[in-house]
């Protein structure tokens, strides 16, 4: 058991923004609305995955959208607890626990801010260990846990519930559409898991691994040490690429921001171009011809000088960044996983998932299951 | 003939062109009050030209001054940062992550009232007369003279901040008040500190433009006076005294569109050598590229585009260490003239290793003649390794690309560089920032969330860019001069609606200034 204070924050925002490999949002506005929570004195508990009691209520929240309307209209701030709220009040079950859908990106401090005005402790672990662009893709859906009930709700507190939907695909699709009439972001509160199934479908220990992450970043940069070198080192990722971009391009197919980015290499990269594509987030790098990493593993930019996230709507030629990979945590490289989360599910029929060397989190892999 | 005029931290350049050649110059140093070193630097020029004040059609002004009274918390105004936003954006208020020690100074009242658009133009909460109302009662009490507006979504929809903006006018006529819509783009809380900003600056650069425009009318001078903005575009001297955050960047980018003018070349790598640091910028079709990340002013996170500029601590006064084969980062700076060998002093510095190499031929070269020729190659080997490098890291592409070599340390870059097609001199090289702000034209830019629904893309994009062309003339620009400059086009993740998001940017000359 363990405490956010403001160090961890600050470190859990930058460990996030690596793991939301390009999409996710910025955790910029969650750290700045939980920091200010910290300072008026709430008080945030993470508990291990594992000291979960069988008949826990764990409930993940939220908020779906898409980023650029988060920067602009920045949350009223309790739209996630009052999402939870409805679906208790639907469910006539109080949430004992929260934990995060999806550790990369914003997503990661929405439910600390929860946790804050509830008083409720967070699960140390989350439903992605990276971040997607769907609802489906989270391992609660791929382990088979009904999606629904599952609430909404907006500035304004209006509350959507879906008592039932057949799947978490059908999900995704209405809780889309419901996002857009709500001004374009929202909050949600959904699965609502016991201890037990939560301890068996949850990635685990992720929130200590972003912190980790976060931590290698500063204490390098204040040591004037290699970032680059201490997030691999501490995530089990490889250095694949040192460039620049010279070439993005993006399209916007069926509401999500499609495209791909071009990097001329550097140093002991020279000579050699890599192409990332994405949707919301990095799917596959190609170096020349090569596929050198593919979702589910992680496929993240950042800054070649202080590893800082780089996401796909601050690409812009110029920009000198290192392209780092990651393993995928365990239960996304699973048949039922890639089949939800592999370059098929993402319209690459043709590309065969090679696993990268390693596992994901390095030292935490033990941990991180 | 238009005027040029550069107030830095150390000198105050000015200079006079007609078309495209440069008449006269002169450099002066800048004074604690500012107008009398313009007034000098002014005087000098036209006693070169024995010209009469009427023969000025334009003066323009760069000027670092405001940005450096943010750095040092210095001269701020006290103000009230107004958001319209509820109940959206109540989950961080105004001025949260601003340092402590600028906020005491500035920060007299923060509130979020109701207002603000979603990213389809729909209100969010319709304005509050009475809490307007209760807000002047509370301006009244705090003694606060200067109030910055945000709302959300206002670069779509700027008509709730011009809204209450009126009302406190009404209510209270002399209060300054600033818009964030015209001063930033999407992006509430960067866009908000850009506002806040610039409300904390008004009462300056109210005198440091009165000042301004006192020692134009000293000199007799009856021509408009204009600064030169972030982009490399103007803004008359009314705008800018209400606006003078738009200043912030304005001195790398005037160097770097003088250095484009001066030498003709309009894609290119320029390098502005000075005392202590190289600044690397890129040329793309005359204009600096800008960088893409958030860009801090004193503290203050902002989403301003400022140019992409790389410096590395290597320039004329970068100090020399024999015996380890070192150049730089340490520099004795302005002392050069006092501490390096060939003025004197005993200091082996970068200006000392270029005059012994035979690259440059200033001070007393007898001073260097003992230095080792063997060592003195392989420092000269050292310094051009760096710029290399340099060059290199700002490059985009493999093909060569021209070099623009300006600044007081220029001497230091070879006639050749990997990776540099050729390298370009231009005369004038030591006003450059000068020549940037007499040259600089007008803009127009938009920025904001256009639906696509019912309509096709190329129609969208046409309104776009005739949206900007209008703002670039609404601005001063010369109709048949304007020009896109800038395009990009931003999907929405995650909002089946298709709605796009389309920044656009025109230029033109400015009208009837020759």
């Amino acid at each position: 058991m363990w405490q956010v204070d403001e160090a961890k924050l600050e470190a859990i925002a930058i460990g996030a923004g690596i793991l939301g490999t390009g999409g996710g949002g910025n955790p910029y506005y969650g750290k700045l609305q939980v920091r200010r929570l910290l300072r008026q004195g709430a008080q945030i508990t993470v508990i291990a995955l594992d000291a979960l009691p069988d008949d826990a209520v764990v409930v993940s929240v939220g908020g779906m959208g898409a980023p650029t309307v988060s920067i602009e209209r920045i949350p009223r701030g309790d739209e996630w607890l009052v999402a939870l709220r409805a679906l208790e009040a639907h469910t006539g079950k109080r949430a004992t626990h929260l934990i995060p859908g999806e550790i990369g990106g914003a997503n990661a401090l929405r439910p600390m801010v929860v946790s804050a005005l509830a008083g409720l402790p967070l699960v140390d672990g989350d439903g992605m260990g990276r971040a997607f662009p769907e609802l489906q893709m989270e391992s609660f859906a791929i382990a088979g846990i009904p999606a629904t009930p599952a609430a909404l709700a907006d500035i304004y507190h209006n509350v959507v519930v879906f008592p039932w939907l057949r799947d978490a695909k059908t999900l995704e699709r209405y809780a889309r559409a419901v996002t857009v009439q709500m001004g374009g972001a929202a909050g949600y509160a959904f699965p609502m898991l016991s201890g037990a199934q939560t301890r068996a479908t949850a990635i685990p220990h992720t929130l200590s691994f972003a912190a980790a992450i976060g931590e290698a970043v500063l204490d390098a940069r204040r040591m004037h040490a290699d970032p680059i070198a201490a997030v691999c080192e501490t995530t089990g990722g490889h250095l694949l690429f040192r460039g620049k971009i010279i070439d993005v391009q993006r399209r916007l197919v069926a509401g999500f921001a499609r495209g791909w980015v071009e990097l001329e290499g550097l140093d002991e990269y020279r000579g050699t171009h890599l192409r990332i594509d994405f949707q919301n987030e990095y799917l596959i790098a190609r170096r020349d011809q090569d596929v050198v990493a593919v979702v589910p593993d992680l496929v993240c930019i950042v800054d070649a000088l202080t590893a800082e996230p780089v996401t796909t709507e601050v690409l812009r030629y110029g920009l000198r960044v290192a392209v780092l990979g990651i393993p995928a945590p365990r239960a996304l490289r699973t048949p039922e996983a890639l089949a939800v989360v592999g370059p098929q599910a993402f319209g690459y029929p043709d590309v065969v998932y090679q696993p990268l060397p390693g596992v994901y989190g390095a030292e935490h892999a033990e941990r991180l299951r | 003939m238009r005027i040029g005029i550069d107030v830095g931290g150390t000198n105050t350049d000015a200079v006079a062109l007609d078309g495209r050649a440069v008449l006269a110059w002169a450099k002066r140093p800048t004074t604690p009050d500012v107008t009398t070193g313009i007034l000098q630097a002014l005087q000098a020029v036209l006693q070169q030209l024995q010209a009469s004040p009427e023969d000025i059609h334009a003066v323009m002004i760069g000027t670092t001054h405001f940005t450096n009274a943010v750095v040092q918390r210095q001269a701020l105004d006290r103000i009230a940062v107004i958001r319209l936003g509820a109940p959206a954006t109540t989950a961080i208020p105004p001025l949260e992550d601003w340092p402590d020690d600028l906020r005491a100074v500035v920060a007299a009242l923060v509130e979020i009232l109701p207002g603000g658009h979603q990213f389809d133009g729909t209100e969010i909460a319709p304005l509050d007369p009475h809490a307007v109302t209760a807000l002047v009662t509370a301006l009244q009490t705090h003694g606060v003279r200067s109030i910055a507006i945000s709302s959300v979504f206002s670069p779509a929809v700027p008509d709730h901040e011009r809204t209450v903006a009126q009302w406190l006018r009404d209510a209270l006529p002399d209060v300054a008040i600033t818009l964030s819509h015209e001063i930033g783009r999407i992006g509430l809380l960067e866009r908000e500190n850009a506002a806040a900003l610039n409300a904390c600056l008004v009462s300056l650069a109210q005198r440091t433009i009165a000042g301004f425009q006192q020692a134009l009318e000293r000199l007799g001078i009856r021509a408009p006076l204009y600064l030169s903005q972030n982009d490399g575009t103007l803004m008359t001297a009314e705008f800018a005294a209400r606006y003078p955050v738009l200043t912030f960047a304005s001195g790398p980018t005037n160097s770097m569109r003088g250095a484009a003018f001066l030498s003709g070349v309009h894609d290119a790598i320029v390098l502005d050598v000075g005392g202590t640091t190289t600044d690397a910028g890129v040329l793309v079709r005359g204009f600096p590229r800008e960088a893409s990340f958030a860009v801090e002013i004193g503290g203050v996170r902002t989403n301003f585009r400022m140019p992409d500029v790389l410096s590395i601590g290597l320039g004329g006064g970068s100090i020399v260490h024999l015996e380890q084969l070192t150049v730089g980062p340490q520099s004795v700076g302005y002392r050069l003239v006092e501490c390096a060998r060939i003025f004197g002093g005993t200091c082996v510095t970068a200006s000392d290793i270029a005059v012994a190499a035979g690259r440059a031929s200033f001070g007393d070269p007898a001073r260097v003649r003992d230095l080792d020729p063997a060592i003195v190659q392989r420092l000269v080997g050292r310094i051009d390794q760096q710029f290399a490098e340099l060059v290199d890291r700002m490059k985009l592409k493999p093909d060569p690309l021209p070099v623009i070599v300006v600044g007081g340390g220029s001497v230091l870059v070879p006639d050749t560089l990997p990776g540099a097609s050729t390298i370009v001199r231009p005369p004038h090289a030591a006003v450059a920032n000068a020549i940037g702000a007499a040259i600089a034209q007008v803009s127009g830019e938009v920025d904001r969330v256009f639906s696509l629904e019912g309509r096709t893309r190329d129609a969208v994009l046409a309104e776009a860019r005739q949206e900007a062309i209008k703002a670039a003339y609404a601005a001063g620009a010369a109709r048949e001069t304007i020009e896109i400059v800038e395009f990009e086009e931003i999907p929405l993740a995650y909002l089946p609606s298709n709605a796009v998001r389309i920044r656009v940017k025109a230029v033109g000359d400015l009208r009837g200034a020759a």
